[in-house]
């Protein structure tokens, strides 16, 4: 962060020599991976550290497009990124990698989940002592996914907002990197990768409309800064994109601002929501976010925790793509912009989503109905099964 | 008089202190004291008009000034009050 007013950090690029150094078809002759836009992010040397990180699928989601009433929908499905089901690998490959280049043995994060999974799992493959904060409710499945690497997990008795709190005092007594502190203007541009490969997977073209889930706000402003790269560096022409947000209803701080039409990002003292991973009540980039989507003529809508759970059935049963909570948040969200007329029916939308639905069970159990139990006889099938789906098709 | 927790980019004008006391019944006042003691200070935590800076959160007693009174909230002999940069989320 900047020592004199604490806003973020950003890392600079000589973007002519960039620009002189790169093609489509020199990033084409990389390997499939995040990493194919290294002169893009900012390490010195070939990374050492989440080599395997990227390059999820972007899937054409003609059903879900249908069901949603949108002419052509594409889903970024960061649920299988390598190795730990989350867009926050890509995040940490690239803090981890400056940490080593800056010579830290131990290291951090405040997390609502993802990132401390992302963390533990990183570090242990690199050899680096870890340790992640988080708040003490979290979802099972974000614990166990930390505690399975061997890191140290502290559970915080408080919000996630305390969490940070308490990591930016330790962060500035102790010489650990944490990762969103005081790695943060390295880590946030790990983000940047998710933008260049829409495009990349688009044949070198930027999206007419991207929807965006947000807690602190940093992905949005580093998907929309993606893109003006790839044009900055003559990789994808200059055309007109939208990057539209999304939050949890209980914890929607940038939303509301947006919809007051305010920059004025007013904290949420106590989130309550069953979307844990987009529960920061102070975002730190919720500033920069708003304007990203002013700027585009982006919008951004909230949902319900119904609502939540209602679009990650919608994302699983017409796109076969089991999110956790944000990617019900994303496309609950984009359902209302397009709706709305925000996302106009007749053009295309990529939806961001950004972590597996196995991180968060609690919040389906129950919902997606229940086995159905027979003995192991052909006609107990014939009779219960059967029969009764003969008769009610 | 109320105690204030010095963040790390601020210690140098601190003398490397961690923990200050500052007189004042309210948040102004405190920041204004602290920059008597320690020059330079308020200028990092307030902008020119006076606001708390965007990216700086003040929490007396673990309550953010924000939901309070922001820099009117009222401060008495033991409160503690701690000036912790904000941070991005994950």
């Amino acid at each position: 962060m900047c020592d004199f007013d604490f806003g973020p950090l950003e890392a600079a690029y000589d973007y002519d020599a960039i620009k002189a150094a790169i093609s489509r078809d020199i990033l084409r002759s990389r390997k499939r991976r995040m990493w194919r836009y290294r002169e893009l992010l900012p390490i010195d040397g070939e990374p050492t550290i989440g080599t395997q990180v990227g390059f999820t699928p972007l899937v054409r989601a003609d059903r879900l497009a249908k069901k949603l009433g949108v002419r052509t929908l594409w889903i970024k499905n960061d649920t299988v990124n390598y190795p730990t089901l989350s867009f926050k690998d890509r995040v940490v490959s690239v803090a981890l990698n400056r940490a080593k280049e800056l010579g830290f043995t131990t290291v951090a994060c405040a997390s609502t989940g993802n990132l401390a999974n992302s963390v533990a799992a990183n570090a242990a493959s690199a050899g680096l002592k870890s340790y992640v904060l988080i708040p003490a409710d979290l979802e099972q499945g974000k614990v166990l996914g930390s505690l399975v690497y061997g890191t140290n997990v502290i559970g915080i008795h408080g919000a996630y907002d305390q969490v940070n709190r308490l990591c930016s005092e330790i962060a500035g007594k102790y010489g650990w990197g944490f990762v969103n502190v005081n790695l943060r203007p390295y880590y946030a541009e790990g983000s940047k990768t998710m933008g260049f490969e829409i495009c990349d997977q688009l044949d070198w073209r930027i999206p007419r409309h991207t929807v965006v889930p947000m807690a602190s706000g940093s992905l949005l402003t580093k998907i929309h800064k993606s893109y003006n790269e790839l044009i900055k560096v003559g990789i994808v022409d200059s055309t007109p994109f939208s990057v539209h947000g999304a939050q949890a209803t209980g914890c929607a701080p940038i939303s509301h601002a947006m919809k007051r039409g305010t920059d004025i990002v007013k904290p949420v003292p106590k989130p309550e929501t069953i979307v844990k991973s987009l529960a920061i009540g102070t975002p730190a980039d919720g500033y920069y976010a708003i304007h990203a989507m002013r700027d585009t003529g982006g919008s951004c809508e909230d949902a319900s925790d119904a609502e939540v759970v209602e679009g990650i059935q919608w994302l699983a049963e017409y796109a076969g793509i089991f999110a956790e909570t944000a990617g019900g948040v994303t496309v609950a969200s984009a359902k209302k912009l397009i709706e709305s007329g925000k996302i106009p029916h007749d053009e295309e939308v990529v939806l961001c989503i950004t972590g597996h639905g196995l991180k968060t069970q609690e919040a389906v159990v129950g919902k997606c109905g229940e086995p159905r139990l027979i003995k192991p006889s052909l006609r107990e099938f014939e009779e219960q099964i059967y029969a009764k789906d003969t008769a009610a098709a | 008089m109320p105690s204030v927790r010095i963040p790390t980019p601020l210690r140098k004008l601190t003398n490397e202190l961690e923990v200050v006391q500052a007189a004042g019944a309210n948040i102004g006042e405190v920041i204004n004291s602290l920059d008597q003691a320690f020059p330079g200070l308020k200028e990092r935590i307030v902008d020119d008009a006076g606001n708390v800076r965007r990216f700086v959160n003040i929490f007396v007693n673990d309550e953010d000034i924000r939901f309070l009174e922001e820099k009117a909230t009222p401060v008495k002999e033991a409160d503690e009050i701690s000036i912790v940069p904000a941070i991005a989320g994950g």
